[in-house]
């Protein structure tokens, strides 16, 4: 049977961008154009009436935290796919700081055997930099790879020894694995637990300073000009590491990166009363980075919007706001969070769609995009909706959001992994 | 007037009229300290924990000789000898102790903000006696009690603080309570101890000691911590004590009718030279004296005691 989105504005960036119908048939699209069923009414088909709302590539949330193995009381592949699918993810790679951690075979055949039985979005791990996390020897990406490692990254903890990180970039590239980089200086961090600066200080809270950052995102750069080697910077949080960025870009430095929907939409003075849900690595930031993020998101500096989603039980969150892990989640929030930039006129929803969908592909080498042939992986986007984010109503199994009880616009209605609706909104009507 | 508040957790949260309150209540309970008999019996049957996470002689000493002037019971219970060993958590810890039914609960913690994430928790009040570098609102009550009674009025007094300014809780609640209480705060220290943006707190600041010192009311000096060597802060006690060090000779530069206070502990010949901590300018002890009474005040009218209540 066929299955017709119709009457969406159909926004592929850099390919197409007008009110459309979408044909889809054994899981491919095999039809894009106006009224494509004019004159084949008696055909079968599923209608989805997109009329009023914005049809996309399906969204690809490039840093995830799925916590499966180990963690399972935070999240499981399972529940963090539905948290993705709900959230108008068709795709999410996941870091390896699993336990055990993501740096051999064994487990990155765990994770893709689970999703594939899952079958709820895509689900494409990104295994260790290094073995065990630990920054002392490689893994071995060729075993990796072929277990279907996406990318490597020692997300959670820094490559603090440049040498290795150099061996890294230079092994990896023999596998076109990607190198996706957390920047963060320990000894610069020493111990902080949020922002070096004027709420640090009255709060009396030990401060992670910018350069704790900046000073690993040079350092990458200067690797990644060394080696020739493309390098992606996770989470970019600071004014000075978009500096830097936009610099070695302009220089021709294959460097990429992504920030979190927190970095643009808080800052630190938003930590009221110790909450934990606003602690996260790196640390929310000064209005002045707030801004620079943003600079960095219109002028391309920054190339994709990826959550970061951390997913803690309140056993780690009900603490001591020292003592309390780091990270918030992020899938079911992405998207409103992401159209308040639009609604505030600071980029466009072509821009929003490919930092979402088109960028993360293209870094990590994947295919998507709307044309005739490809898989039918497409987000369906209300941007009109008007609602009160509710924790409790999240799939995740974890509540640690600093957004809850936000009035936001916009919301993904239906998510479409491989022809097959994967999550569609109650209100949003479905025929045939 | 009663203070209408559950908890006291930070200089920050308290009005200029409820400090006021506070002072005038700590100057009444003084008097109890001088009588013969040192208990009277406002707050029999009332239960007072002191609740110590991390290390104090004076502070646990000074409530617990507080609640008993005023004839509660009192416990103390340090991390060691809690379940906290055990991997009990604060709010787990804290409810245990709530269903215990005290009246009050007085915390020391090592972590920012512990007080008032328990103070959160629980029904019962919340006395914070120092949380990591943030705060410590009886310390700085006490300071400007101490103030006060030496210089009549604590508003338009200059004061200068001078230590470690980053690791401090002391400094954080001073800055904040003198600002509040309409007086001038100039902090001095080496670069490495002076935080990220305390000028927003309304604070001016030199690394010049001299300068700190030459016009001020009153000087207080901060204990430095041996251990901060490791984290480069300063390179030798040596070094610190001839730059920051609080000497007979620099006091020279000093108003003939300078203060000289310091929380405690002090280490001599580090911070502050021998003979100017028991010099004629150093009021040290009447802080100490001062710490039972304002800290009598506070048990007192977090219980719902009154300003116009006398102390029998």
């Amino acid at each position: 049977m066929l299955t017709v989105i119709k009457g969406g504005r159909v926004i592929d960036p850099g390919n197409l961008d007008d009110i459309l119908d979408i044909v889809i048939e054994d899981g491919n699209i095999i039809e894009i154009k106006k009224d494509a069923l004019a004159g084949n009414e008696h055909i079968e088909s599923k209608i989805i009436d997109a009329s009023g709302k914005i049809v996309a590539p399906g969204l690809i949330d490039m840093h995830v935290h799925l916590r499966d193995p180990g963690y399972e009381y935070k999240e499981t592949i399972e529940t963090g796919s539905r948290a993705a699918a709900f959230g108008g993810f068709t795709a999410i790679c996941c870091m390896p700081n699993t336990d055990p951690v993501n740096d051999c075979r064994q487990v990155t055949e765990y994770i893709v055997k689970k999703a594939l039985k899952t079958d709820i979005v895509r689900v494409y791990p990104v295994a260790a930099i290094s073995k065990g996390l630990k920054g002392d020897n490689l893994s071995e990406y060729g075993e990796l790879k072929d277990a279907g490692a996406i990318a490597v990254s020692d997300d959670g903890n820094p490559v603090m020894n440049s040498q290795l990180m150099r061996r890294a970039l230079e092994y990896s590239s023999g596998f076109n694995l990607p190198v996706i980089s957390h920047c963060e200086d320990l000894d610069l961090v020493s111990g902080g637990a949020m922002n070096e600066g004027a709420v640090a200080t009255k709060m009396g809270l030990s401060g992670i300073p910018n350069a704790a950052e900046s000073i690993m995102v040079l350092r990458d750069i200067a690797l990644c000009e060394l080696t020739g080697v493309p390098v992606h910077i996770a989470h970019v949080s600071t004014k000075e590491s978009v500096i830097a960025i936009r610099d070695a870009k302009k220089r021709g430095v294959p460097v990429t990166a992504e920030t979190a929907p927190h970095y643009f939409s808080l800052t630190d003075d938003s930590i009221k009363d110790y909450n934990t849900n606003h602690k996260m690595n790196p640390p929310l930031r000064t209005e002045q980075d707030r801004e620079a993020i943003c600079q960095g998101l219109v002028d391309g500096t920054i190339d994709a919007i990826a959550t970061d989603h951390a997913p803690h039980s309140i056993i780690e969150k009900a603490v001591e706001f020292d003592q309390a892990a780091n990270g918030i989640i992020g899938l079911e929030t992405a998207v409103p969070l992401g159209l308040k930039l639009v609604e505030a006129g600071i980029i466009n929803i072509t821009d929003l769609i490919e930092k979402m969908s088109k960028n993360p592909a293209r870094i990590l080498g994947l295919k998507t995009g709307l044309e005739i042939g490809k898989t039918a992986d497409i987000t369906i986007i209300d941007p009109e909706v008007s609602y009160c984010i509710d924790a409790d109503r999240f799939q995740s199994l974890s509540k640690n959001t600093p957004f809850d009880g936000w009035d936001v616009k916009g919301k993904a209605v239906l998510t479409m992994v491989g022809g097959k609706i994967v999550f569609h909104d109650e209100h949003f009507a479905l025929r045939g | 007037m009663e203070l209408s508040r559950k908890d006291i957790l930070d200089m920050e949260s308290l009005s200029v009229e409820e400090i006021t309150l506070i002072l005038d209540t700590a100057d009444k309970m003084r008097e109890i300290s001088q009588r013969s008999i040192k208990k009277v019996p406002t707050l029999r049957g009332k239960t007072v924990v002191l609740f110590f996470y991390e290390p104090s002689t004076r502070t646990r000493t000074s409530f617990d000789i507080a609640a008993k002037r005023l004839s509660a019971d009192s416990l103390s219970l340090s991390a060691s000898t809690s379940s906290m060993v055990k991997g009990e958590t604060l709010i787990d810890t804290g409810r245990n102790l709530e269903a215990m039914r005290p009246d009050v609960i007085v915390i020391r913690h090592t972590s920012a903000g512990a007080p008032h994430l328990l103070a959160k928790m629980l029904k019962s009040p919340v006395i914070n006696a120092g949380d990591g570098m943030h705060a410590h609102p009886t310390q700085s009550l006490l300071d400007l009690m101490t103030v006060r009674e030496n210089k009549g009025q604590i508003s338009g007094i200059r004061i200068a603080i001078i230590g470690d300014i980053s690791h401090s809780r002391v400094a954080r609640s001073n800055i904040i309570g003198f600002t509040k209480m309409g007086a001038d705060v100039i902090i001095s220290g080496p670069p490495t101890m002076i935080p990220k943006g305390i000028e927003t707190l309304g604070v001016s600041v030199t690394h010049h000691m001299e300068e700190a010192i030459c016009d001020v009311d009153v000087i207080m000096m901060l204990r430095i911590q041996k251990e901060r060597q490791q984290h480069f802060l300063f390179p030798s006690e040596r070094e610190y004590s001839n730059i920051y060090g609080l000497t007979a000779a620099k006091l020279k530069k000093a108003k003939d009718d300078v203060l000289i206070m310091h929380p405690g502990p002090i280490n001599r010949g580090v911070e502050i030279a021998y003979d100017v901590a028991d010099g004629p300018y150093s009021i040290i002890l009447d802080q100490v004296t001062n710490g039972v009474a304002v800290r009598m005040a506070l048990l007192y009218l977090i219980t719902g005691g009154t300003r116009n209540a006398d102390g029998d």
